[in-house]
């Protein structure tokens, strides 16, 4: 880990000591969320994702960038064990998180999923009322105090910027808002439980511009609390939001850098030809 | 261009004009329209005059006994000579009894089935488990009714000694086994048609397979599965062969499960398949009691429509 972290930031062209300084202190003092270590995984015979290494830290903004089939996705369901849904996946090598592999026997997926939070591509309230969505998790985790739950169900559609377009409504169904108010319902049942760190797997491509913009602001304001690793076809997205970019290409990691660096000088030509639009 | 191809012959064009110039065309199309509302009026008209003969005789029955000792009187007994009694209530209360022993079979049954059956069986058990059900649901209701009678009674007495022979408890429990693969089949279909994405939604929030299944899957698909059940249970209440069978010709008054009953249905089978003479006030009580069963299962079926549209989720 401590060895891809010093190569990363050795091969950082440094500008100004002043810079140097920051960026060593950055990677001095944040902690590491998500250690992936030599990790591969198949669907079937398909091999998806190719001897990951990823060191993810905390407080970041981390976009995951690259093609359709690329192996994304798949990364980042592999980070909640989300992709263990589908029965034919193998996997091997480590992902750690918080410095434990998630994918030993011994580790309940309940627990990790109540740590990792996610966002889908579609918005996925469950077919109940705004304020059931987003008690349904403190609920399952064993809160029932209602006092409790409505502080929580308040403090998370505030944290998800959606509170005041839905306070009056709290017990109509979820299904009656808009495409981007249910994402943003979706963020808050998520933000319900404090997760340490939310997966966004695309979660704006389904959404129109100004919702994207509403979630892209959360985003930004989230990352103070919340560790976030976003899965986007949109690569000014990424620019905008994100600290940390990675580029994956057919199931490996070409390359992982400060996002500024990714999109000003890219170290690998396929990266550079990825950004400029020359495929993908 | 594509056309030069043709230009000898026809452009597709002008054989398509032709094609829609044939006269037999333009007839059948004007006719089969008129066909069809014909063969589907068929079945509308027989239901309205099935309704209408059963409201006529019905109206006429209620010249000879009045209307109130029939609805609230506790005794039946229209083969009394001298003092025929048409107080419908005892056999109201055998057909419920009957179908409340049923819905208890057959609810919990049928929707834990269902769960596991959507949300925990593999495709492949699915798949041959589900027909096996809907086979269970293709038996004829007499082969229940000689299971009921030779079966199950004899077996319900060994642990109920008091047990008569004709009873309530086992049709009543013959009727749930009969229901449940309705239920089991129709709240299964509900809860398959729950999205993936919402189950994930759960999941990913640490909750557990069950926890997904109880408190996200069986509320989404609530309305189905409710319309699924009352559905059954007016299947069960106008079940006739089992109760005729094993549930005995003795129509009482009482709330105990054990001693023999008399449903509504089975009325209507012991008297149209005796000698009760055309015209009499017993020709007419079955068009009575067929009326009255005609009007629950008409309820309950408007109620699963209400539930199924009232309690909808948008998903």
């Amino acid at each position: 880990m401590v060895d891809l972290m010093i190569k990363n930031s050795d091969e950082t062209k440094v500008k100004s000591p002043k810079q140097a300084v920051s960026k060593l202190k950055n990677t001095i003092e944040k902690k590491t969320v998500f250690g992936t270590k030599n990790f591969n995984l198949w669907y079937g015979s398909h091999h998806a994702l190719k001897d990951i290494q990823l060191d993810i830290k905390e407080n970041d903004v981390t976009a995951i960038i690259g093609p359709s089939g690329c192996g994304k996705s798949t990364y980042i369901k592999a980070l909640n064990r989300m992709v263990e849904l589908v029965p034919i996946v193998k996997t091997s090598g480590e992902i750690n998180y918080r410095g434990r592999n998630i994918f030993e026997s011994s580790y309940e997926v309940e627990e990790l999923r109540t740590k990792v939070g996610m966002v889908f591509q579609k918005p996925n309230p469950f077919p109940k009322s705004i304020y059931d969505n987003i008690a349904y998790g403190p609920r399952i985790h064993g809160i029932k105090n209602k006092k409790i739950l409505d502080e929580i169900v308040e403090k998370s559609l505030r944290g998800a910027a959606i509170w005041d377009e839905v306070k009056d409504r709290l017990n109509q169904n979820a299904y009656g808002l808009s495409g981007g108010q249910q994402q943003r319902i979706c963020i808050a049942r998520c933000l319900a439980i404090e997760p340490d760190v939310i997966l966004m797997d695309e979660p704006t491509s389904a959404l129109d511009p100004i919702s994207t913009l509403k979630v892209e602001e959360l985003v930004q304001e989230l990352k103070d609390n919340y560790s976030i690793i976003i899965v986007t076809h949109n690569m000014q997205q990424a620019a905008r939001i994100s600290d940390k970019t990675a580029f994956f290409l057919n199931g490996e990691v070409v390359e992982f850098d400060y996002t500024d660096k990714i999109f000003s000088t890219p170290r690998d030509g396929r990266t550079e030809d990825y950004i400029s639009g020359r495929f993908g | 261009m594509a056309s030069q191809g043709l230009e000898k012959e026809q452009s597709v064009q002008q054989l398509i004009a032709q094609s829609r110039n044939k006269k037999g065309k333009k007839i059948v199309e004007k006719l089969m329209p008129l066909i069809l509302i014909i063969t589907a009026l068929i079945s509308v008209l027989t239901t309205i005059g099935i309704v209408f003969t059963l409201i006529f005789e019905t109206f006429e029955f209620f010249q000879r006994v009045s209307i109130t000792d029939y609805l609230f009187g506790t005794e039946w007994l229209p083969f009394s000579g001298s003092e025929p009694l048409y107080g419908v209530l005892p056999l109201v209360l055998g057909t419920l009894k009957v179908s409340v022993i049923a819905a208890c079979v057959a609810v919990p049954l049928g929707i834990a089935a269902a769960i596991y059956l959507s949300e925990y069986a593999s495709d492949k058990t699915r798949r041959i488990v589900k027909p096996i059900l809907e086979v269970l649901a293709g038996v004829p209701t007499i082969v229940y009714g000689f299971f009921a009678l030779t079966f199950v009674t004899p077996l319900l007495q060994q642990l109920i000694p008091s047990l008569k022979i004709f009873n309530a408890l086992s049709p009543g429990i013959v009727v749930g086994i009969m229901i449940l693969p309705m239920i089991a089949s129709l709240s299964e279909d509900a809860m398959s048609s729950v999205p993936n994405s919402i189950r994930e939604g759960a999941l990913a929030l640490g909750a557990t397979k069950l926890e997904v299944s109880l408190k996200v899957v069986l509320p989404a698909a609530l309305s189905g599965i409710v319309s699924s059940v009352v559905l059954a249970v007016s299947r069960a209440i106008g079940e006739t062969m089992i109760v005729s069978l094993a549930g005995g010709a003795t129509p009482t008054f009482e709330f105990n499960v054990t001693g023999s009953i008399q449903t509504m249905t089975a009325y209507i089978v012991q008297v149209s398949s005796g000698d009760a003479g055309y015209g009499t006030t017993i020709y007419y009580s079955i068009y009575a009691v067929g009326f009255t069963l005609f009007i629950f299962t008409l309820l309950m079926n408007l109620l699963a429509q209400y539930i199924s549209k009232r309690f909808r989720e948008e998903y």
